[in-house]
């Protein structure tokens, strides 16, 4: 992959990332004012957190008044999935890539850029990854400012209908592999199965996303992985 | 409220040191490609799995109504499917929900 075109593609990708995540960190910042927080706490937090759903539950408890620990703990379980997708992501980036590089770019690995940047074709340098974790930070950071502030007057349709924004790109991302190769459709399946009974099962809905996202996570690449091992070149 | 500064600083930095060493840690310890066929089997699959898992089902209750949902999700899957960008389809998912809440009676 030649260099100089990489970080401008990273951008590219980026877009539609940054758009879903205005629509999520604007919900944020219109949650988090009417809790009581003042702005620049909201705006540290989007700011040194890049996260959806620890991010939530996280400034829910501060606003009750939780505990450090319960604060640390919670936030653990739920962001608990970003080091499945770090061993991951490791094996993804250039070798030749310096540690404190790679500790830089670690901060952007959310759910969103990390599903963008695997989909690449062959190893991912650092400036594919700047570039694409550029834009989806200012969206973050920038949506919830708009929630936070008087801005925050988007009609409730608009800013429902953004909200699937983050899930089409998902479906994007999934669907030209479970086109082609047999082994990606039955993953996504299983996963999604497991994700299903989770959800719908009485007795097992008490469990927090953090937690189902890992189990279908392991469960599903585990079964895939015995099944259909992968290739030397595949992987 | 009272605000607490102190309180709401230290909170925020153990949220934010927590989600950032769970994503720092892995990342640069595992430096070396990984030989175990098993081991990167596994690894190749968990992005789709983990994506499988954050969609289904939850975008069925991400917008106002479960019929606009599923009407962005079948345009989702359909431009996909044609080989649109993720732009193309994030946009047009969203396009088709905002329509579908506008002229569908709630």
């Amino acid at each position: 992959m030649r260099q100089e075109k990489t970080f401008s593609k990273g951008l590219k990708d980026g877009i539609p990332i940054c758009l879903g995540y205005l629509s999520v960190s604007f919900t944020f910042g219109m949650m988090a004012v009417k809790g009581g927080l003042p702005l620049w706490a909201i705006q540290l937090i989007s700011m040194t957190n890049l996260t959806s759903a620890g991010q939530f539950a996280g400034t829910t408890l501060i606003l009750s008044g939780g505990a450090y620990l319960e604060i640390a703990v919670t936030t653990f379980v739920i962001n608990l999935r970003y080091t499945l997708m770090g061993v991951s992501l490791s094996q993804k980036l250039e070798p030749s890539m310096p540690g404190w590089k790679r500790a830089l770019l670690a901060f952007g690995n959310t759910d969103e850029i990390f599903a963008v940047a695997m989909q690449q074709k062959g190893l991912v340098s650092g400036r594919y990854l700047l570039g694409l974790i550029m834009l989806p930070y200012i969206g973050w950071a920038s949506g919830t400012l708009l929630g936070a502030t008087a801005f925050g007057a988007l009609p409730a349709s608009a800013a429902s209908a953004l909200n699937i924004a983050i899930y089409g790109m998902f479906v994007a991302i999934l669907v030209p592999p479970m086109r082609r190769l047999r082994p990606v459709l039955f993953t996504v399946c299983v996963s999604a199965g497991i994700s299903c009974i989770f959800r719908f099962v009485p007795a097992l809905s008490g469990f927090s996303s953090g937690w189902v996202i890992i189990f279908c996570a392991v469960a599903a690449s585990a079964w895939a992985a015995v099944r259909y091992p992968v290739g030397e070149e595949d992987a | 409220m009272e605000l607490d500064v102190s309180r709401v600083v230290l909170s925020v930095v153990i949220m934010a040191g927590v989600t950032y060493l769970l994503r720092m840690l892995p990342v640069t310890i595992f430096r070396k490609k990984i030989e175990n066929r098993f081991v990167r089997s596994f690894l190749a699959y968990v992005p789709y799995a983990v994506l499988a898992a954050m969609t289904i089902p939850d975008i069925f209750f991400a917008t106002a109504s479960l019929v606009s949902a599923a009407l962005g999700l079948a345009a989702a899957i359909l431009l996909s499917y044609k080989g649109k960008s993720l732009l193309t389809v994030a946009l047009g998912a969203v396009a088709v929900v905002f329509l579908a809440q506008r002229l569908l009676p709630a």
